[in-house]
């Protein structure tokens, strides 16, 4: 009871990364509080899925294993965590900031009436004092997000209702394994006790979805482009560098809207979060909402006409020129001293 | 005869996309009242939406529902002009504080009192909040399913409809029954722009609050031209228990708010010019940074 949960996504028998990235910051919140961490999984080919999920320090997995959870639907999955949560009575539930963790939260919230809090880029334990009902409020979760499009960064708490809920975006927190031989204990769900047939009125025609083929979030060296670039044909130059230098190639939200490149590279608080060692900016302006997705690089390269675009402030080297004409030289030079 | 009642949820918000330097404090923070407000981007898309199927089915009615203060009934005359049918503002001090959840109860608690309706259509998310909670939110407390991520209605009947979600990496189709509710994704078709006729005619449409503090002199054109008038919902107007309501419902609590400014790093600035550029290789080659 009372203890830190994840609901963690799967596909063909395999946990997204962006639950394993969760149940790393649940093993240490549930340390903090000292409770223990629970996920749990609903779906199909889930033999084994432990193996997967327990060196991540978890106590409990509970195992939800039906072929009418899989694909993902709302109301199944929702029904399933409702009424477990109602069992298990969590402090705290996180799941992914993904197309089904931002389904299914606020449905799971509301029948719930506890608060969520979507897209955080932060989370830790504190107090907080009510000063007008004189209530002291200890170990509570501080979800820690940007609003208002990225300019001003908020801290949300949940005072009295539980659990505390959290959605969070892939690669905004970092996976870390606590223990490969870590000891937990496995429940296998009764699907019928916490489903109806009357979750299933909605039925999935057809589905197409592609396998992620981009790995920018691994990538040790970024180059991205922003609006600035100007044209597809220009982004083909950040390819050919990222080709040279054994990079991947990423963008901005404006590159993307723009159509110089697909959704799947977009980095950004609406995108993927990146801490790669290297990262090359190449006519991006430098938004808030990108800044937030690459801040953390280890250097960071700008490339902008602007002298005065505001990423150039959070730039270790500034380059003011134009790509077309920077890139190829980065080639040409890079070429000829690893030679 | 297939003729559908129609709900679109919409929600006037500040215009977060493009903060021009003059919206900027000197001390780098946003000056959010300089912003202009605007009709929520994707709540567009849901209202286009909305329209092709009125489009292919007439009869269809659609009425615009919004929450917000009383210049949220800008969002009611934008959906009048390119082609809503009627629409209500929910707006009453009680409501101040909302979040997602207490937001969802009132809206929920304003369509039972609307009566029968065959779809409920809202934007994915608002600019301004990012969340994408209040349409499976009100979904939930009307138990009715929910279709997000909605890009197409591929077809509808009285009894069902199918759609096309564009989610992360892929797209998938779905059969829901009716009564549901559908977030629609940007990646949906952009509105209609405004029609000029619509606009000649509903100029003038106003809220009992704002025909009362206009002072004007043609006070008589809203007795005899009903549609001009936009109702307007006070708490009182709809069924409710007072603590889901505003600041009291809202389980989430905003404990600090942290304006953000840039802290500006020493940065090496250099040319485009072979030598500079040869030197940074050379360098971020030294480093192992690259190579």
């Amino acid at each position: 009871m009372n203890n830190v949960f994840v609901y963690c996504e799967s596909e063909e028998g395999t946990i997204a990364e962006v639950s394993l990235e969760l149940l790393t910051k649940g093993r240490s919140l549930a340390d903090t509080l000292k409770c223990k961490l629970e996920a749990v999984v609903a779906g199909i080919n889930l033999q084994d899925i432990e193996k997967q999920v327990l060196p991540f320090g978890v106590d409990v997995i509970h195992i939800a294993e039906d072929p009418r959870l899989d694909p993902y639907q709302t109301l199944p999955h929702a029904a399933l965590l409702i009424n477990l949560f109602r069992e298990e009575q969590p402090q705290i539930a996180l799941m992914g900031a993904t197309s089904t963790g931002r389904d299914l939260g606020p449905r799971v919230s509301s029948a719930l009436h506890s608060g969520l809090t979507a897209d955080c880029t932060g989370l830790e334990i504190g107090e907080h004092e009510d000063k007008k009902a004189n209530i002291f409020y200890k170990d509570l979760l501080y979800q820690i997000r940007p609003a208002f499009g990225g300019n001003i960064i908020a801290t949300i708490i949940n005072p009295d209702h539980r659990p505390q809920m959290a959605t969070v975006r892939e690669g905004v927190m970092k996976k870390e394994i606590r223990d490969a031989g870590y000891k937990g204990e496995v429940r296998y769900l009764e699907v019928n006790k916490y489903i109806s047939p009357e979750d299933f009125v909605v039925k999935i025609i057809d589905r197409h979805i592609e396998k992620s083929k981009v790995n920018i979030k691994g990538a040790p060296i970024i180059v991205s482009g922003g609006y600035g670039v100007g044209s597809r044909e220009n982004f083909n130059l950040l390819y050919e560098l990222a080709e040279v230098i054994g990079a991947e190639v990423g963008a901005s939200r404006a590159a993307v809207d723009a159509g110089y490149a697909g959704h799947e590279r977009q980095i950004g608080q609406t995108g993927i979060t990146v801490r790669p060692k290297l990262y090359i900016a190449c006519g991006i302006s430098g938004q808030i909402q990108h800044r937030a997705g690459m801040e953390e690089s280890a250097q960071i390269i700008s490339i902008n006409t602007d002298p005065d675009a505001p990423i150039n402030s959070i730039a270790d080297y500034v380059i003011i020129g134009d790509i077309a004409e920077v890139i190829p030289k980065m080639i040409k030079y890079y070429k000829k001293n690893t030679k | 005869m297939k003729s559908f009642k129609i709900i679109v949820l919409a929600k006037q918000v500040p215009d977060t996309r493009n903060v021009g330097k003059d919206a900027m404090k000197a001390d780098g923070t946003v000056n959010r009242s300089a912003l202009p407000a605007i009709f929520n981007p994707e709540d567009l898309n849901a209202l286009e939406i909305a329209l092709r199927i009125k489009d292919q089915q007439p009869g269809t009615t659609i009425t615009l529902l919004t929450m917000g203060p009383g210049r949220a009934a800008d969002v009611i005359r934008e959906g009048f002009f390119r082609g809503a049918d009627d629409g209500i503002l929910l707006t009453d001090r009680a409501f101040a504080g909302s979040d997602t959840l207490a937001t969802s109860y009132a809206l929920a608690q304003a369509i039972r009192r609307m009566g029968k309706f065959d779809l409920i259509i809202a934007g994915r998310q608002a600019i301004d909040g990012d969340t994408a909670q209040v349409g499976p939110q009100v979904a939930e407390k009307l138990k009715l399913p929910q279709v997000t991520y909605v890009e197409e209605i591929i077809e509808v009947s009285k009894t069902r409809l199918v759609a096309k979600r564009r989610l992360e990496r892929g797209v998938e189709t779905v059969s829901a029954p009716l009564p549901v509710v559908l977030t629609i994704n940007g990646t949906a078709p952009d509105c209609r722009s405004r029609n000029a006729k619509l606009l000649m005619k509903y100029k003038h449409a106003k809220t009992v609050s704002e025909i009362q503090s206009a002072n004007e002199d043609y006070l008589h054109l809203y007795n005899d031209r009903p549609y001009l008038n936009i109702t307007e919902w006070s708490v009182n107007e709809i069924d409710h228990d007072p603590v889901q309501l505003g600041l009291n419902g809202s389980p989430t609590k905003v404990k600090k708010i942290e304006n953000v400014v840039l802290q500006a790093k020493d940065s090496r600035i250099t040319s485009a010019a072979d030598e500079d550029i040869e030197e940074l290789m050379k360098e971020l080659i030294a480093s192992h940074t690259i190579g």
